[in-house]
């Protein structure tokens, strides 16, 4: 499904020019839940924007679907994106149009006929339970709803793809959950194939089949997320890991003393 | 109260009113493709142009760097090669025109930069042009700034055709100079000066009015 290969980025600035991905190679499969962690400024995000071209790398090949993303022209570039949907984490909806109209905005991009839109926007914000909120502004929505419009706006195209740039980040533990969830079930019902970054372990223990491991713009660490908790190789995986190590240790201090909690 | 006085303000106050109408509508109609132009060119903008973007700063800057009743005077041969002359209200559209334009673009362009770049992204991903973006996101994301800043240009070129009005442009300034200044008409110069200050606080009122209502359809609690 995706392939990156040798992608390099670095942003340049007054002082020269700073490294943020470096030589990154990765095989993300048809299907998938992938998910990529790292501490903040390990350039998680800047690969997950690279993807759709949000951020232009310097070198290297990425393939999405058969598609050399890299190669593409604007016009292919944007005709392809309508076939990558993305959800963010300050959800990114338009302050101006109301749920429905938000939906909808990805298909008149499109250019899809009135009807067919409806037909198609319905069906999302069913899915994302929000059908009593079609004419509502986002205003007054919670977070955890504006977050489900977003993902019914990155959906209702049928992307091949959804990107989740720290989608939960901004939300309460029970609303991340729900979130989460929702991303299982779409997962299973569309054989959407999902790649997010996250700084939380939760998330990445809750829905991610496979990961990877970004320390300083270079993939440490890949593999099944079991393997990563059970056997965590980089310094990162380590330290992220560590504090579930710590508790485990405690327990069997409390348990072998005989405490109960 | 002498019987000239209605006729006088009456007639002071249409012609304001036609000034300042199609000068609004003109500096609006430039200002609007100016200020989408640098927003859209900046560095790091929709559409990234840094030479057109830098060329179009540095002339508004020039034009903003005049003051007025000088650059109307410069303006006098463009007022005469359009409307054939250089006097009265519909020579002073010219001007103003041009005077307020960049004024206005600036403020245009300050209020579509309000824009968090988030929902220009989302655009963007989900395969937007940028003339989508513009028209769709953009300008109506924008909307109650845009109406605020342009009800303050407005009154910019309200206060401007009084400044144009002691050249011979006509209008109230025209009025309170001529009449109440030069004539010692302190009738007309009292009445000139509560209608401008009525004026004003019409233009204010209806763009706050305007720019409420957009707000409060947004973001209402039912």
């Amino acid at each position: 499904m995706i392939h990156i290969q040798h992608l390099n980025k670095s942003y340049k600035t007054a002082a020269g020019s700073i490294p943020v991905l470096q030589d990154i190679n990765l095989h993300i499969s048809k299907g998938d839940i992938f998910g990529i962690i790292g501490f903040s400024g390990a350039g998680k995000s800047t690969l997950i924007r690279c993807l759709n071209r949000l951020e232009e790398p310097d070198s290297g090949t990425i393939r999405i679907a058969g598609k050399v993303i890299t190669e593409l022209e604007e016009k292919e570039l944007r005709q392809a994106r309508q076939k990558i949907g993305m959800i963010f984490q300050q959800f990114n909806l338009l302050d101006a149009k109301t749920v429905y109209q938000n939906v909808a905005f990805p298909l008149e991009v499109a250019g899809y006929r009135k009807a067919f839109i409806r037909e198609q926007v319905r069906a999302m914000l069913d899915l994302v339970q929000l059908s009593d909120k079609e004419d509502v502004y986002p205003f007054q929505l919670s977070g955890g709803q504006k977050q489900r419009v977003g993902i019914a706006r990155a959906l209702v195209n049928q992307p091949d793809l959804l990107l989740s740039d720290e989608a939960t980040s901004a939300l309460d533990p029970q609303t991340t959950y729900s979130i989460l969830e929702l991303l299982k079930e779409i997962n299973r019902q569309l054989k959407l194939t999902i790649v997010l970054i996250t700084h939380e372990l939760d998330v990445l223990q809750h829905v991610c089949n496979n990961m990877a491991v970004l320390e300083k713009g270079r993939i440490v660490e890949t593999g099944s997320v079991d393997k990563f908790f059970l056997y965590p190789q980089s310094d990162t995986a380590k330290r992220f890991v560590h504090i579930i190590d710590h508790y485990r240790e405690k327990r069997n201090v409390w348990e072998g003393a005989g405490a109960g909690i | 109260m002498n019987d000239d006085l209605i006729d006088l303000l009456w007639k002071g106050l249409l012609e304001t009113l036609y000034m300042v109408f199609w000068s609004s509508l003109f500096a609006l109609v430039m200002g609007i493709i100016l200020g989408v132009t640098l927003v859209v060119t900046e560095k790091g903008g929709i559409y990234p142009a840094p030479a057109v973007n830098k060329a179009i700063g540095t002339i508004i800057n020039g034009v903003r760097s005049l003051p007025l009743i000088i650059l109307i005077v410069l303006l006098l041969p463009l007022s005469r090669l359009i409307v054939g002359t250089t006097l009265g209200p519909t020579a002073a559209i010219v001007s103003l025109s041009i005077g307020a334009a960049p004024f206005l673009s600036r403020i245009i362009e300050n209020s579509l930069k309000e824009v968090s770049a988030g929902k220009i992204e989302a655009a963007i991903s989900v395969g937007a042009t940028p003339f989508t973006i513009i028209f769709r996101v953009l300008i109506p994301e924008a909307l109650p700034a845009l109406v605020r800043g342009i009800t303050i240009g407005i009154i910019g070129i309200m206060e401007f055709s009084a400044v144009a009005g002691a050249i011979g442009a006509g209008g109230l300034g025209s009025l309170a100079i001529r009449f109440g200044y030069q004539r010692f008409r302190e009738d007309v110069l009292i009445s000139t000066v509560i209608l401008i200050i009525l004026l004003v606080q019409i233009f204010q009122w209806s763009g706050d009015s305007i720019a409420k209502s957009i707000v409060k359809k947004r973001y209402k609690f039912e």
